[in-house]
């Protein structure tokens, strides 16, 4: 089996697990999770990095590299505080 | 210390184990908040990792990279209003789709002539990348009202989208088939027209399923990019991500009885409400009684049950901290007080839930349109707050409209129904609401903020 078909098992796969995961979310927390999904969608951070640091980079591709870092840590940071912050409100009863 | 490749696909199993737990968590708001710390171990973990693995090499811009996304992030979500979510999110897909894009053109550059496969994956990777980007720039122009909210539509709209994808795609295949830069470049080129055409003959309040779907893509985005580097971490994520942005917009296009070929290609409604002042003449022409602040108070103070229904207008009025108070009073004087959430309620899934979090509201207060469906008949008012289509009763009754078949809020089986408005105008569909004509509906014109707070200072006035 080649590597990119062996790609193809983990992603099916890993679609089945967000259809069942994201089922489960519930509606009042559908903001919360587009904020989150935002944050771990900066997961292309680690994309970046190979970019960023691999010996073969020139300083074209050091600084492509860069700024993908640079977006995918504003996704990362921006997108966990704000879901953290919105979740924070969401309060049972005061007091 | 460096990981050898072995350890390193452990650390990643460990990360996709935690996003899952993450994702999980939102299932009731008492866990939300662990999964999200989830979600942050689970990042801190694969960065780690990445960066101990043998394929990084140096740290110079990486160290810049992450500590200005670091300070320009958390500027961003502190700051942010509440309001403005939806702006904030479209904001941060625009970031993820460009940096898709710069991942699959600099792991280009690095790896020299990788192969048509792997060059197919980086196509996907670079077109989805870019549609998101651009698409997502439109939708925050949109939400932040740079651009017009209304649907932009001109004659050959669809013709000239069909030409762009399959001219795109055929530049993909070239490039995978040739590595030639050029069918990159130009691709690459297309795929960010393709994400403005695409999005903007899409209305302002059709923003819920295009932040959903623009969710979907940035996922895809990063699978796409796993995919090109080999990176299963990246692909269980994407997936879970698109899938994520995949079933939010199942919902919302549920929540309007409308196909996604029909809100993504439809350009469906007109532009934003705005204030008249000559609202009240011509709702008496038109047979629509309207009401006093004061009338409504008395409605509502000697109730056993109000339902209060927001939708966008208590956004734009800011007026969720109002109905709070507006709640209290009413508490106080023993009266039961929901919030009723139609689906696509304002421009984002969730929108008015986290506006009423926000002002404080007890979650367990704020109910679902099928949770609270069945309790309208019981209920003594229905206050709609800057709420339209979602509540009117011609999506159930006439045959010929456009919204029929859409599950609504059936506000109009309250005892009297009190409606803030600014002016006459229909909803964003254009659709005339039936359910201001009906004998127990009145209209209360005026800014939403203001009024609840003229029912609040009232209620105060009149303590029993």
């Amino acid at each position: 089996m080649s590597e990119s078909l062996l790609a193809l098992y983990v992603f099916v796969l890993a679609c089945f697990i967000g259809y069942y995961v994201i089922w489960g979310v519930t509606p009042s927390l559908h903001t919360p999770l587009v904020a989150l999904t935002n944050a771990i969608s900066g997961i292309v951070v680690v994309g970046a990095l190979l970019v960023a640091g691999s010996e073969q980079a020139g300083i074209g591709t050091e600084l492509l590299g860069f700024l993908a870092v640079l977006l995918a840590s504003i996704n990362v940071f921006g997108g966990f505080l704000v879901t953290h912050r919105m979740l924070s409100m969401f309060k049972k009863k005061a007091k | 210390m460096e990981f050898s490749v072995n350890t390193q696909a452990v650390a990643y199993l460990v990360s996709a184990i935690l996003f899952i737990f993450a994702l999980k968590g939102l299932t009731h708001p008492a866990s939300a908040r662990r999964g999200n710390f989830y979600g942050m171990l689970g990042m801190v973990i694969a960065v780690a990792a990445t960066l101990l693995g043998h394929e990084v090499r140096s740290y110079g811009f990486i160290i810049a990279g992450v500590a200005g996304g670091a300070v320009i992030g958390t500027i961003l979500a502190m700051r942010i209003q509440m309001t403005a979510m939806p702006q904030l999110v479209a904001a941060l897909h625009s970031f993820v789709g460009l940096a898709a894009v710069l991942v699959a053109i600099g792991t280009f550059i690095n790896t020299g002539h990788p192969g048509a496969v792997m060059m197919g994956e980086l196509s996907a990777g670079v077109i989805i990348g870019a549609i998101t980007c651009t698409g997502s720039v439109i939708a925050f122009g949109k939400l932040q009202g740079l651009l017009s909210g209304a649907p932009v539509k001109f004659t050959g709209q669809h013709l000239l989208n069909a030409a762009l994808g399959i001219a795109t795609i055929g530049l993909g295949v070239h490039f995978a088939m040739t590595g030639a830069v050029w069918a990159l470049a130009i691709m690459t080129l297309l795929a960010f027209v393709i994400g403005v055409t695409l999005i903007i003959p899409i209305g302002g309040a059709d923003m819920p399923v295009v932040i959903s779907m623009l969710n979907s893509y940035s996922g895809w985005a990063a699978a796409a990019t796993g995919f090109t580097l080999h990176n299963n971490l990246l692909i269980i994520v994407g997936a879970l991500v698109g899938f994520s942005g995949a079933i939010l917009s199942f919902i919302m296009c549920k929540a309007m009885n409308r196909s996604i070929i029909n809100v993504v290609f439809g350009g469906f409604g007109s532009g934003d409400e705005t204030g008249d002042p000559s609202a009240g003449a011509q709702a008496a022409q038109r047979g629509v009684k309207s009401s006093s602040v004061e009338d409504a108070v008395y409605w509502m103070e000697d109730a056993n049950k109000v339902i209060i229904i927001p939708g966008y207008g208590m956004a734009v009025a800011q007026a969720q901290h109002s109905c709070k108070e507006l709640m209290e009073q009413l508490e106080a004087r023993g009266v039961e007080v929901r919030f009723a959430i139609h689906p696509v309620a304002g421009r984002m899934p969730g929108h008015m839930n986290v506006l009423l979090a926000e002002a404080d509201i007890p979650y367990d207060r704020v109910l679902e349109m099928d949770e609270i469906n069945p309790e309208f008949p019981g209920a003594d008012v229905a206050l709609v707050v800057g709420a339209n289509d979602v509540v009117n009763p011609a999506a159930k009754e006439d045959k010929t409209s456009p919204i029929y078949g859409m599950p609504i809020l059936e506000a109009g089986k309250a005892r009297q129904v009190f409606f803030l408005k600014r002016s006459m105008r229909p909803g964003y569909s254009g659709v005339d609401n039936l359910l201001f004509y009906r004998e127990n509906t009145s209209l209360v014109f005026g800014d939403a903020k203001d009024t609840i707070e003229g029912m609040v200072n009232a209620l105060k006035g009149s303590a029993h």
